[in-house]
């Protein structure tokens, strides 16, 4: 149903009023109203048991890259909940809208629906995931104390927080762009989207890619900046570099998406016409630049698992990773070759064929390194002694998943076959091969492979297998019928079908899905277990699966400084090496070591960033004036606080030292 | 062991309709066959590696202390060389069907052949057909018969169409599985398709890009008809009675769902130019005149409040209104009147055998300068 027309622009309130409330949806009330007793009891229980002041000071204002890494895969995992909700009521809807039914969602809300997914999913889920990953690892691997800008860690992960904030509340005030997690214009425009959809949307990307492309910056810095010495670079870890790598790429391309949006949001604020259809604007420039940051992105969230891949291959085969040169450059070509490839998301827009041509070749030499990885993946297994934990299952999963998904890629690459399955379900079919084969997959094993390093002790085998084996069965179940029905022309973002032969490939999908939902279960089951069974699989020696990296070299969960004394570096793997030389762990001789200070200005910053969004949204103007002012404000004030360091005494670090050899003695003994 | 229920499946397979792979248009007929082509190419790679990944992470398990270990052989050039020559022989094979595919199968390229072995005939003139999205219907005009209908499109078996297609207020994507691959309709611009039937049969066609709300009923009839069939058909629409001008088009253009097949006896025959050129109502300025006057300098400071004649976006054209922006209106000094569309279809095209060099495409006289006076408005492809 089309929502009432808005109200005028009141001078207090802006555009909002309670119509803005979505009364008439029952499914939304419902969510509304366990979130708010969810978010109730969570409170309560805070309070009772006095958490807020470890909470501010141990965490919110934290500058240590592993806390802060820790709270990104949190807010990855919670935004994963909403975003799958999401996918399970599509799931549903396009399994029930079949010979007249009209399903159970309106045009209204499931357009909001499969646009949310997407962009929950990408900037909110996956982003969060592997920036996390990389926060709390990439500092360990090259054997540094945090990253090169602590204060700006944390302030990046509270504006990408702020976005997803925005998202949410666009959940019960009001409503989400229904546009697809793109938002082409002109149909994202003030003409064809008058309501607030897509300015939620963009006032959410916009804050949350500020966090993004700082932390980019940060992470890019720290590594060329931070390693031990003895590091050169080719001595870094495969994840390092393909952690390098990602973060150019963001640092490279989501400027461009800062661009195109403040564009959009020009043309629906200002009323210039970049992207309207009359006075001259152009829509097709926008699907252009957005895709210039698009196509990027894709290998932005796959080049850290690469990464994850390696490294659990290696040590899990007990074997050097092969080929580690050609790894770092086929790596290198990757993040090269994902700038020539954008218009392959629109062959279907009316290039010639030569342009089209070339722009699917350039896709499908993508594969070349591609394949050449996964060949170096399996020449490590070769004459290795594999261990079957959960992290190497994983990764033969994901090696037989996303070949498949690799596969249809390079299929869809070929522009002919392109204009028969562009926007289809087997598009989809595809990239959900790769996201979730690939991606989350990888999430998985690297969850499963840190987990000990960050917590100090391991995660439940059964509940990890349970997960393990409903993700690959329920993925396979939920994404094969995609494949079969976009080859029987079926087009994605569909709400009800006419066809009734296509029911029973979307009810088989609709049981994959739910097999998911098991596998997720069981996942959010695991980390019960484990933590209420810690004891049992408590790890003393900070090194449980044999490893080779820097990160295994100290303890787990590493101290505040991750190291008493930077390592040198003499190997690729270098703690394989000093393992193998029999480095012995310096005991005595410990020395002040120089920390950041914990700082709330991060928070507090990106909460008024959050206002700001909200009024911007509602045209609020004065309350949007207000926030920007208290924000630049805020930034200067901040700039003057000379509490920024202290020194961790020398006496402290021998204390925490001494319990590790202790600790390491009784484990030995 | 990953591919056993993959088979299992397969016999299932044969039971649905997979319209991507088995088409009833020459055109998507060759796409299709590209997709399995392709696929088999990639298959020689793809399967070798999940075999080889199956049988050596059974074959060096930890538990079995047989097989050989060598826990720091970590390089081999001549391995190294494979692995990177491998996946690039098959990207060389299929870049080149991909170089050679993309041409011969270019949309915009004028059919040399109805089916394999069957030449279209230097007389054969295709079928023109202008197709406009809109919210959310779609309308076709046959200027040839001088008839228009909505949400049904009717051809005549084994004659080559010719699709000039646009959209009126989003994009949208022209998709009939059956025929050919789709091809973007978006407002302001003029995208272009050829395509064939081979035998008569009622087909679906949808849009394949999200529009909006009413996005998935916006499907239409698609009917192969033999030659005398689709006369009869033209005739029956030429007794439809009602005609599609402007005026009926601004009705007919308004959001709607599930619109009933409607068919126009005559329709105004410069109407598909102005819906491309955001002009169909009245006094507004043609974008290709906006275009040249900006192309001859523009009008200086009288332009910045001269808008009302090039304000096209609706604001409230999806029923609740906007009240932000509103348009400074400023009625227009002059405004050329368009000439009836003298587009002529392409040429027939060359039917020498495509070769390797070059590549030509088949010749078209290139698009002459777009002028005020607007005489020959032949819309090329969008600039990008």
């Amino acid at each position: 149903m089309t929502p009432p027309p808005l109200p005028a622009t009141d001078p207090i309130w802006g555009r909002l009023s309670l119509n803005a409330i979505p009364l008439h949806e029952p499914i939304l009330i419902a969510t509304f109203g366990a979130v708010v007793l969810g978010g109730l009891v969570m409170l309560a229980l805070i309070t009772k048991y006095r958490l807020w002041g470890w909470l501010w000071r141990e965490w919110f204002t934290t500058v240590d890259h592993k806390k802060i890494g820790i709270m990104y895969m949190i807010l990855g995992l919670v935004m994963f909940l909403r975003g799958f909700a999401d996918a399970i009521m599509m799931r549903l809807q396009q399994a029930m809208a079949f010979g007249g039914s009209e399903g159970y969602l309106n045009a209204h809300h499931y357009d909001q629906i499969f646009t949310a997914h997407g962009v929950i999913m990408i900037f909110f889920v996956a982003m969060p995931f592997i920036t996390g990953l990389m926060n709390y690892i990439v500092p360990l691997q090259i054997g540094a104390r945090d990253v090169s800008f602590p204060f700006l860690n944390n302030f990046s992960f509270w504006m990408t927080t702020a976005g997803a904030v925005l998202v949410m509340v666009s959940l019960f005030v009001g409503e989400f762009a229904q546009t697809g997690w793109l938002a082409y214009p002109p149909l994202s425009g003030i003409a064809y989207s008058p309501n607030v959809g897509v300015d939620y949307y963009i006032w959410a990307l916009q804050i949350a890619g500020v966090g993004t492309t700082l932390s980019g910056i940060n992470l890019i810095v720290t590594i060329l900046k931070l390693r031990a010495p003895g590091m050169g670079l080719m001595k870094m870890p495969v994840f390092t570099w393909t952690s390098l790598c990602a973060n150019i790429l963001i640092v490279a391309s989501f400027p461009v998406l800062t661009a195109v949006l403040a564009l959009l949001g020009l043309d629906r604020y200002a009323g210039t016409n970049f992207f309207t259809n009359d006075f001259g604007g152009s829509p097709m420039m926008y699907v252009n630049l957005i895709w210039i940051w698009g196509h990027p992105e894709v290998y932005i969230l796959i080049l850290p698992l690469f990464g994850v891949f390696s490294e659990v291959t290696s040590t899990f085969s007990g074997k050097r990773l092969f080929g580690y040169t050609s790894m770092v450059y086929a790596t290198v070509c990757i993040t090269i070759l994902s700038y020539l490839v954008w218009l392959h998301h629109f062959f279907t827009m009316g290039s010639g064929a030569s342009v089209n041509s070339f722009f699917g070749i350039t896709t499908m030499v993508i594969s070349i390194p591609t394949g050449a990885k996964l060949f170096n993946w399996l020449f490590t297994m070769y004459r290795g002694r594999i261990r079957f934990d959960l992290p190497m299952m994983w990764t033969i999963a994901f090696m037989l998943t996303f070949v498949v998904g690799g596969m249809t890629g390079v299929l869809l690459a070929v522009p002919p076959a392109d204009f028969v399955l562009h926007n289809s379900l087997f598009l989809i079919a595809h990239f959900h091969n790769v996201i979730i084969g690939g991606v989350l997959f990888g999430l998985f094993a690297a969850i499963n492979y840190w987990w000990p390093k960050a917590f100090g002790f391991k995660l439940d085998v059964f509940w990890g297998k349970v997960s393990f084996w409903c993700w690959v069965v329920g993925f396979w179940l939920a994404f094969m019928p995609l494949y079969i029905l976009g080859l029987m022309g079926v087009t994605r973002r569909m709400r009800v079908f006419d066809d009734p032969s296509l029911q029973i490939w979307f009810v088989v999908a609709g049981i994959g899905a739910a097999i998911i939902a098991v596998g997720i279960l069981a996942m959010l089951i695991q980390f019960a277990v484990s933590i209420w069974k810690r004891d049992q699989l408590r790890e003393t020696s900070g090194d449980p699966w044999n490893g080779r990296t820097l990160e295994w070299a100290t303890s787990s969960p590493p101290p505040d400084y991750n190291f008493a004394f930077t390592p040198v570096i003499h190997d690729l793997d270098a703690w394989h090496d000093m393992k193998r030389r029999g480095a012995e762990r310096p005991l005595t001789g410990f020395r002040d070591i120089h920390m950041p200070s914990n700082t709330g200005a991060g928070i507090i910053l990106a909460g008024i960033s959050t206002v700001l969004g909200f009024a911007l949204i509602w045209h609020i103007w004065w309350l949007a004036g207000l926030s920007l002012i208290s924000l630049i404000g805020g930034a200067i004030v901040h700039s003057f606080n000379y509490k920024r360091d202290f020194h961790i005494p020398a006496a402290t670090v021998a204390e925490v030292e001494d319990k590790r050899t202790r600790q390491l003695s009784a484990a030995g003994a | 062991m990953r591919l056993l229920p993959l088979l299992t499946v397969l016999p299932l397979l044969a039971g649905c309709d997979m319209v991507v792979l088995d088409p009833a248009g020459d055109v998507a007929r060759q796409q299709g066959n590209l997709i399995v082509i392709s696929t088999v190419l990639m298959l020689l790679i793809i399967v070798p590696v999940m075999a080889l990944t199956v049988f050596f992470a059974w074959r060096y398990r930890a538990a079995n202390s047989e097989a050989t270990y060598k826990p720091d052989w970590d390089h081999s050039t001549q391995l190294e060389l494979v692995i990177w020559a491998a996946p690039l022989l098959i990207i060389i094979c299929l870049g080149a069907l991909t170089w050679v595919a993309t041409h011969l199968l270019d949309p915009y390229r004028p059919l040399t052949r109805t089916a394999a072995g069957v030449p279209v005939a230097a007389e054969v003139k295709p079928l023109e057909v202008n197709v406009v999205a809109l919210d959310w219907k779609w309308l076709f005009i046959y200027p040839e018969q001088g008839i228009a209908t909505v949400n049904e499109l009717a051809v005549p078996v084994d004659r080559p169409i010719q699709f000039r297609i646009s959209a009126s207020s989003v994009m949208n994507s022209f998709y009939i599985p059956a025929l050919a691959g789709q091809i973007y309709a978006m407002p302001g611009m003029e995208t272009r398709l050829h395509g064939v039937f081979n035998h008569e049969g009622d087909f679906t066609g949808f849009s394949a890009n999200y529009s909006g709300a009413g996005f998935s009923n916006m499907r239409f009839a698609v009917k192969s008809l033999s030659a005398d069939g689709f006369a009869r058909w033209a005739d029956g629409a030429r007794g439809a009675g009602q005609s599609l001008d402007r005026a009926a088009y601004l009705k007919l253009e308004r959001p709607s769902e599930k619109e009933p097949v409607q068919r126009f006896a005559s329709v105004d025959p410069a109407l598909f130019d102005a819906v491309v050129n955001l002009c169909v109502e009245p006094g507004k300025m043609c974008m290709h005149d906006m275009m040249s006057i900006d192309a001859k300098g523009g009008l200086g400071m009288a332009g910045v409040y001269n808008v009302r004649d090039l304000a096209y976006d609706k604001f409230a054209a999806r029923g609740s209104a906007s009240t932000t922006l509103k348009p400074r209106y400023v009625a227009a000094a002059c405004a050329v009147p368009m000439a009836p569309s003298k587009a002529p279809v392409d040429r027939p095209a060359d039917l020498a055998p495509l070769t390797g060099a070059g590549l030509s495409r088949p010749s078209r006289p290139l698009a002459p300068e777009r002028t005020a006076r607007n005489e020959t408005p032949i819309p090329g492809r969008p600039l990008i």
